[in-house]
Parts: structure tokens; sequence; C-alpha cells
């Protein structure tokens, strides 16, 4: 077992799941379905993958403004990822979170965490805790 | 909650103040499910108001009546509620993702909170004002403070650029067209991701379309919230001036090859022998941009729909001069408050192609309404919709 020690960026539950390390920076609105979760922006490497449900390794964000509606209509609709790791505070889409909360409803951890490590994560299952402290439990290969 | 949400953020961000601001652009309005709605209707019950100005950017409804939208029953009724609510707490009712040719043009040096990357692009950039790139939820929540953490953007060490980004090897006649600008634009925001730029080396100062155009592509294909142009906008009078008269980290210099490249990937259709609509107007179309239009136009039909996005400062123009009728008798939908790729306006066709000269239209149409994209200038746009096949290679 590997553990990744993080800074908590915004408080939830802790969870288990697996990880969806994106190798592209990604724009929410236009990027992600958010009727579906899965990842709608065809050009995006891991076009196709749902977030819902996974670990979701955040490199960058690029374009709209409209990220935090996207993520806050996910976290509304069920389908928002069971954590979010960033590589820095994204004001932008940290937002659904922040709202999210406002609005009583049960909302992912988010953490953050150098890029550099997200290929180390990548498609394992993760333990995470309420502290941020990630520990990788097995090899499984990245889903398609 | 406002100020607990203006609070929150700036805690993550680590600004250890907030600041005044002037003015707010409030994207929020815009509906992408329900809980959008539920969280401005929370706003509204709460008896919050706007302290500053706060225009409203696009709605998913053309209220106007212009154009019709295919949005489901609950869909509709949902984003009409919405967009209702921002009403209510005291935004304007402008309805443009272009509020800088709506008359709000915030003084340079003014602390303002804007929403839609766009206008947060121009805002910064060509006005000199100064905002963070302001996401749906915070927009509002400073317009309700009337204040915004004092981080990013508001800082003046902060809007220095480190990159220089040089276009003198470029031909100048490619460079003075429009359709260099949107590809230009995309370029430079794969380049510089959050970096600050400054664009280099133009032998003329382009004018505000033409930036704006940039602004919009730069904003779609990376992170950009100011960027500036040496001799052309307001922080940058020149080159040493905009990196703050520091040497740069890094210098771009741009090729034909990186041009021709970014303009083709501007394109995802894998086939050019057809066009099934042709979309203009993102950001929303200026007067001038119309003229432009009624230019090459040239008072012929079109086959091929042309929808023209616009805000109603415009279209108030448009009908006071007679415009309107002419463009809609010749074909043209023209779409107010809202735009093709925020809502359902274009009829759902599998397989279909869309022809754009807007950079920004060109990144999400495809995600967003299923065309595929052709890109090219506003003259091949018209010709290729008068036509009914695509058309390149006209003067723009």
């Amino acid at each position: 077992m590997t553990v990744f020690e993080t800074e908590v960026l915004l408080s939830g539950p802790a969870t288990t799941a697996s990880a969806l390390a994106l190798t592209a920076p990604i724009s929410f609105w236009g990027g992600v379905d958010p009727k579906t979760g899965v990842i709608a922006d065809t050009r995006h490497p891991q076009s196709g993958q749902s977030i819902a449900g996974r670990v979701l390794l955040v490199p960058a964000t690029v374009g709209s403004s409209s990220a935090a509606a996207i993520l806050l209509e996910l976290v509304h609709a069920g389908l928002a990822p069971a954590a979010m790791v960033l590589h820095e505070p994204d004001a932008i889409l940290l937002l659904g979170l922040i709202v999210a909360k406002e609005m009583g409803w049960t909302t992912p951890i988010a953490l953050r965490l150098d890029r550099d490590q997200f290929a180390a994560l990548q498609g394992s299952q993760l333990d995470i805790s309420e502290a941020g402290t990630i520990s990788r439990r097995s090899e499984t290969p990245p889903s398609r | 909650m406002a100020m607990r949400i203006v609070a929150e953020t700036a805690r993550l961000m680590g600004a250890t103040r907030l600041i005044p601001i002037v003015s707010a652009h409030i994207d929020g309005a815009l509906y992408h499910g329900d809980s959008g709605t539920l969280f401005a209707e929370r706003l509204v019950a709460g008896g919050a108001r706007t302290a500053v100005r706060a225009t409203l950017n696009v709605g998913a409804i053309d209220l106007t009546g212009c154009s019709r939208n295919r949005l489901p029953p609950h869909e509709l009724a949902m984003a009409g509620r919405m967009m209702t609510a921002y009403k209510a707490l005291g935004c304007e009712p402008t309805w443009t993702c272009a509020p800088y040719q709506a008359g709000h043009r915030p003084r340079f040096g003014s602390q303002v909170a804007w929403g839609e990357s766009n206008a947060v692009a121009f805002c910064n950039s060509v006005l000199g004002a100064r905002t963070n790139r302001y996401g749906d939820f915070l927009d509002i929540a400073c317009a309700i403070c009337g204040r915004a953490p004092d981080y990013g953007l508001h800082r003046d060490e902060n809007r220095r650029a480190t990159v220089v980004v040089d276009v003198s090897q470029i031909d100048d006649a490619f460079l003075a067209s429009d359709v260099a600008w949107p590809v230009l634009g995309t370029l430079y925001g794969r380049l510089i991701g959050e970096a600050i730029g400054v664009i280099s080396g133009l032998a003329f100062r382009p004018r505000e379309d033409l930036l704006k155009a940039f602004g919009a592509a730069a904003a779609s294909s990376g992170s950009v919230g100011l960027f500036h142009v040496a001799g052309a906008t307001p922080e940058a009078p020149d080159e040493v001036t905009a990196l703050h008269w520091l040497p740069p980290v890094e210098r771009i210099v741009v090729t034909d090859d990186m041009v021709r490249d970014a303009q083709r990937r501007l394109s995802t259709a894998d086939r050019a022998d057809r066009v099934d609509a042709v979309a203009i107007g993102s950001p929303h179309l200026s007067l001038d941009e119309f003229d432009a239009l009624r230019r090459l136009l040239m008072g012929r039909s079109v086959v091929v729909p042309i929808y023209a996005c616009t805000g109603r400062h415009v279209l108030r123009i448009l009908e006071r001069d007679g415009h309107r009728r002419q463009l809609e008798a010749s074909g043209v939908i023209i779409v107010a408050d809202t735009c093709v790729v925020v809502t359902p306006i274009l009829p759902e066709q599998p397989g279909a192609i869309l022809m754009t000269n807007s950079g920004k239209f060109s990144h999400y149409a495809p995600a967003n309404t299923g065309y595929s994209v052709l890109y090219g200038s506003l003259s091949d746009c018209v010709e290729s919709a008068v036509a009914g096949v695509p058309r390149f290679g006209g003067a723009s």
C-alpha cells in the first residue's frame, strides 16, 4: 500500500473509489455531460469515461467560467466524483462544491496534490480519509 | 449565504482581505440543470439584492422571441424561473456575453467581478479593469456583497506578462483579416495555458472586434483571463511595460506552420462537402459585425440558415433601422439573449456540419450541439450559406 498526504481544500466524507487521472486540462462546461457525468469533449484524451463516483484527478482546468454550475448539477444529480484531487485550488470549479454545501447537499471531499503524482494513482482503487490521506490499495487497470 | 460563499472562496484562494467592487457581470443565469435555479431562488427567498451594477450574461431562452429553442417543458420552465430569479436579485436583463459592447465598460483600473470567460478576457485586457475569472455563483455572491476576494488579477503584481508571443513572422495581410484572430487566440490559449502573455510584433492596432474574437478563442482553449497586445491594449503601450520591465520567462516566435495547424484544428468535420447550418456571433455580434454581414450578403438569400447571435442592445438598433426584417427575409435567423451552443436551437441532425467564423463556437459546438465544425472567415460563412455547400477562400 502506498500513502499520499494531501491538503484538504474542502471537507467531505471519507471514500473508497477508483482513480480517474485526467491527462489533459478539462473544461467542465462543454467537457462533461451534466446528465450522465461522462466526459463529452471529443478532443479530450479521457473522452467517453464517466467521472461519477470516481476519484477525479484534475491537472488543470480550461475554458468556460460555468464549470461550477456543471459540478453543482452533478452533485445534485448524484453524479459527482467521489472525491476531487486538484493540482491547485481552482475557484471556478470548487465554487460548485461550496454552493452545494450551502444548499445542504452532500459534497465530495476536495484535495490538493501535485499533478506529478497523478500517473502513479491512475486506475487504482483508492481509500481517502477525511484528513486527506490517499491510500492506494490495488493495481487495477484503468477502465475504458 | 452570499457573504459565506465569498469568504470561503477567499480562504480557499489565500486572499487575506475583501476589496470593494464597482460592477459585476453575471454568468450564472444560464440553465445547466435544476440546481442553479434552486440556488438563485434561495438567494431571492433570503431577500438578497445586488449592491453594485450587475449585467446578465446569456440565458437559455431567447426572451425577444427572435428564435425558438427545443428545450423540453420542464427545462424550459426551470430556465425561465432562473432568468426571473436573477432579475429579481436586481441584475440588468442585458442577456449578452458582450456586455462591454452594451454600455457596460468599467473604467481602467477599477475593481470588478465579471463572469463569462470572453467577457473576463475583454474586461481585463481591452478595458484594463480588474477581475478574476469569476465562475457561476461567485459572481452573483460578489455582486450582492459588493466585495470580492483580493487575489489574482485584482492585484497589480499578478497582471505582468511573463511570456512574449512574437507574431512578427506572420504575414501582415493575414493578421489584418478577421479569420486570423480566432486562430491566433486558439493558438495563444493553447501555448500559454494559465500564464499571461504579451503579443508582440504587430504592425497595426487591431480593432475591438478582432480583440474580442481573440480573447474568446484564447479563453476557450486556455485559462486566459488577461492578455496584452503591445501597442494596442491599455497595460501594454509597449512590450517592456507589459513585462513590468523584467525579462520574460519565455519568448515564443509564432510560425506560419503553427498558425496553419491551429487553423486546421478549428475544424472538426472530417469532410468539407456539405454544410447544414452557419452560426456566427460568439461573442455576440456587434453592430459593426452585422454591417459586415449585410455587406457580404449583398441582398442575397441563403440556402442554409445563418444563425446570427447577438444581444438585445444590438437587436433594438437592427429593428429601428429596418435591418432585422431585411436579414430575416434573406434567411438569417437572429438569436438574441442566448446563443446556439448554450441552448438547443439548431435542429437535431446526426452527422450535421456547422460552419462558423467563431473560435469559441468551433470549440464548444461539437460537444454541445452534436454538429461537427468547419471553420472559415465571415465571407466563407456567407458564401457557403448562399451556395448551400462549403466555399472557402473568399476575401475576409
